[in-house]
Order: C-alpha cells, then structure tokens, then sequence
C-alpha cells in the first residue's frame, strides 16, 4: 500500500531541559532525509507527549535529554504507552546518557542513545532501521 | 484491506483510532475511498472554521487562544495544521504544535500536524478527508489552519464554512487590500498584534476595501458564484492579541453572528452544494490525472503521439485531444 507512505518522527524535549540546539539539528536532519518531523518545543510532561504520540501517530518518537532526568522521566512515558496500548512505535532517547543507564533504559524497550558527535547520517540510517511497522 | 474494526472504535470516539484513519488517508488514496464511504453518513455535525493568514501572523497562537475559549464552553475540538513540505527532499517540519502547549492534555482537544506534500492551495491532499474523519469522531468545531499563505492560497474557502484570516500590522498598504485573491475569500480579518504600530492603520485600510465593495457592488450574474463568495455578508474586522487574549470575545461574537448568516435559510445548502461540487472536481482530477499518467507512461499509442509532434506534424493540443479520445472522455 502506500503511493505516498513518508516515516513520520517526533522530536521532544521531556523535562525542564532548556537546551535545543541538539534536537532542532536533529530535527532538520530527518527533514532533510525526507521525513515529516514533529517539534513540540521545550518542556513536555510525559503526559503530553504521548497525547502528542496519540494523536499524531508517529513511527517514532527521538527524546532529546541533557539534564539527566532520563532514568525519571522515560519509565513514566513509557508506561504511559502502554497504558495507551501504543507498541509499534520505535522510541529512542538521545543527548547525555551515560553508559551505566543505557541497559535500565533498553530494558524499557528505548533504543539509540546518541550523543553529541553522532553523525547525522547515522541518526537517519538509525531512524530507518529500527521502524516497528 | 479491512478498516470496520479502527472505523468502529473512531465512531465509538476511540483517538487513537482518529491518529490512524488519518494516517491511512495521508498515505494511500485508495484507503481514503473505503475509509470515506463508511463513515460519511456520520459526517456533516461539525462547524469548520478556517484559519489562514501570512507565515507568522501568528495563526497556531490564535488557535490555541480560540481552543480554550471553546473547551471551556465543553465543546469537543479537533485541530488540523499544514506546514510545507519540502520541495526538494519531500521532508518537513511541522511546528504549529509548538504554539498550542496549553492545550496538550486537554481530553476534548485533538490536534493533528499536517505536511501539505506538494499540494497548492493552502491545505493538504488529505485534510479534507482528515476533517470527515474528526467530524465522525464527534467533534462539535473543527479548526483548519492552513499553511502560511501568500495570496492566493484560497482552497479554504471550499473547505471551511467561516474563514478568519490574519493580518498583522506592518505588511502591505490599501492597494494589497484591494487585490484579488485572500482578501476575497474572508468572513473575518483578525488584525493580529494589535499591541504593535500600525494597527488602526491595517484596519483603516481593510474598511476603505470593504466600502469600496460595498458601495459599488458588481454582482455576478451566476448565482452560484456569488453564493460561493457568500455575497451577502459584509466581512467583519476586529483586532486582537493572541498572546494575551486581548479582544477575543469580541472575535468569538463575530464568529457566532457568522454562524448564524450561515444558518439563515438558503446560504448553507447552497454552501454545501458547491462545497460538494467542488470536492468532488478534486477527486475527479486527481483519479484522471493518475490514469493518464498511467497511459502516458505505458502506452506505446503514446510513443507513437510523441514521435509525431517531435516531426511537427502533430502538435501538443491535438495529441491532448487524441488522448481525451483514447480515454473515452469524450
């Protein structure tokens, strides 16, 4: 199916995180790979963004995370996914995550962990690679 | 492919089942047909409103200021806003969520981001589709914001039954106001920013247009032209803040007076009756233009045309003709 099936990606900033530089590059990047990217801007409560999630029916979700909140705020999103029975989106967190976090993550069912330095094509490739449907 | 079981749960007001209907229509043209035939009997409820205006007039912060207006007074609200798609890598950035944080958690509030892909127009191929979707759902007003417009992106005039557009002070003198296009197709001009010079000014201009139309009116004389141009109702102006809400309530009045012209007998089903008119022509040229495309590509009849109007003894008119032919059309 499909004559015109685009990868849809949503870019968020969970947290009191003010910082991003990072996701807007992102952001720009999957745009320039031809994908539909969704920005919500700073400050989202897990809460609103799987509303967000909900309602715009993403194939995947990049978190971006420089404040550490990470191991806090990604179990109650993805709790909240599903409680809303959303599985088949790929989720992945990038920013700062150290090393020691990244198996307590995965565990969760997020993926990536990118961080500074990351090229750009391999952040798309990533994208890609790891859709659910 | 079988859709009853997502179209059950959208018409039981399941949102996630809204996300992925509209998806289905964003990607395949054929899924909107099974999609739209099924549920059409459940549309016609919602009032549409339509938002547009120039890239930064500030369209999705007047939104989110409308939405909460509307959610307090416990309607159900469905949103859809266009962005651009990219002309070069088919990607885009769909930013208007942005604007509208407040009304993220909001359970009677369904926003959902749009890339127009390539169409002209203001909308996308989809929204239309899109907004029967949010109308079975149940919604009570549905909000289309369309992409930031220059000045003749007017395909939401077929689409929404009140168009507000916004202007902000600053940008063009009387003679832009007086230009075709935009300025026609508005029930509404919001002057947005009214905190910043050149308010008064911007509506000082938009009155001396509107006294021009209305003091020397040509009518068409096919009815339906001007009832599509809905040719009795005077425009109506307000200025306003959308970071504030300043003047807001007097914008929700002249939204209702509209209604209420609308709702007059006559100018509705005649509304409705272009609206379907014009709908339909859309769908009839896209359904074409793919079957020609088709010929085009695969027929060596075709190749045969090409090679004819390559020697100059046929031209580009004629082979279009022969085409129609070809086609049965005509």
């Amino acid at each position: 199916m499909g004559e015109q099936r685009k990868i849809k990606v949503l870019v968020c900033k969970p947290g009191l995180d003010g910082h991003d530089r990072g996701a807007k590059v992102i952001a720009r990047a999957l745009r320039d790979a031809g994908m539909e990217v969704i920005y919500t801007g700073l400050h989202q409560t897990p809460d609103m963004i799987v509303q967000t999630i909900l309602q715009e029916d993403p194939d995947a979700v990049m978190l971006s995370m420089l404040s550490g909140a990470h191991k806090a705020l990604c179990p109650v999103i993805m709790d909240k996914l599903k409680e809303n029975e959303i599985d088949d989106v790929l989720v992945s967190v990038g920013g700062i995550i150290p090393d020691e976090d990244k198996p307590f993550l995965e565990e969760l069912g997020l993926k990536g962990f990118y961080g500074p330095g990351t090229e750009l094509k391999t952040i798309v490739e990533f994208v890609k690679n790891n859709l659910k449907r | 492919m079988d859709y009853s079981d997502l179209i059950q749960k959208l018409l039981n007001g399941n949102a996630r089942a809204v996300a992925r209907l509209i998806t289905l229509v964003e990607n395949d043209s054929e899924a909107s047909e099974n999609i739209i035939n099924a549920i059409y009997s459940h549309t016609g409820n919602a009032y549409i409103l339509g938002i547009t205006g120039a890239p930064g007039s500030g369209k999705s912060t007047f939104i989110s200021i409308l939405t909460k207006i509307f959610a307090e007074e416990g309607k159900k609200i469905g949103i859809i806003c266009v962005d651009p798609t990219s002309p070069l890598t088919g990607g885009a950035i769909l930013g208007d969520r942005i604007r509208m944080k407040d009304n993220f958690s909001l359970k009677n509030v369904f926003i959902r981001s749009m890339a127009n892909r390539g169409q002209l127009g203001g909308l996308a191929r989809a929204t239309e589709d899109a907004v029967k979707i949010l109308d079975a759902y149940g919604c009570d007003i549905i909000i289309v914001e369309t992409v930031g417009v220059g000045q003749s992106e007017v395909d939401i005039f077929r689409s929404a039954q009140t168009v507000v557009v916004l202007l902000v002070p600053g940008l063009g003198d009387d003679i832009q106001a007086i230009k075709a296009g935009i300025m026609e197709i508005t029930d509404i001009f919001a002057v947005n920013k009214m905190d910043l010079a050149g308010a008064d000014k911007k509506i000082a201009d938009i009155m001396q247009m509107l006294e021009l139309g209305m003091n020397y009116k040509y009518k068409s004389e096919k009815d339906e032209d001007n009832v599509a141009l809905k040719s009795n109702w005077t425009p109506e102006i307000v200025k306003v803040n959308s970071r504030t809400g300043e003047n807001f309530e007097k914008l929700i009045e002249l939204i209702n007076k509209h209604r209420d012209f609308l709702s007059k007998s006559g100018v509705m089903e005649n509304y409705r009756k272009n609206r379907i008119k014009s709908e339909t022509l859309q769908i009839l040229k896209h359904k074409i233009t793919k079957k020609v495309e088709g010929l085009i590509s695969s027929s060596p009849t075709i190749d045969e045309y090409i090679r004819l109007v390559m020697d100059k003894s046929l031209d580009p008119y004629s082979m279009a003709n022969l085409i129609i032919k070809l086609l049965g059309l005509e």
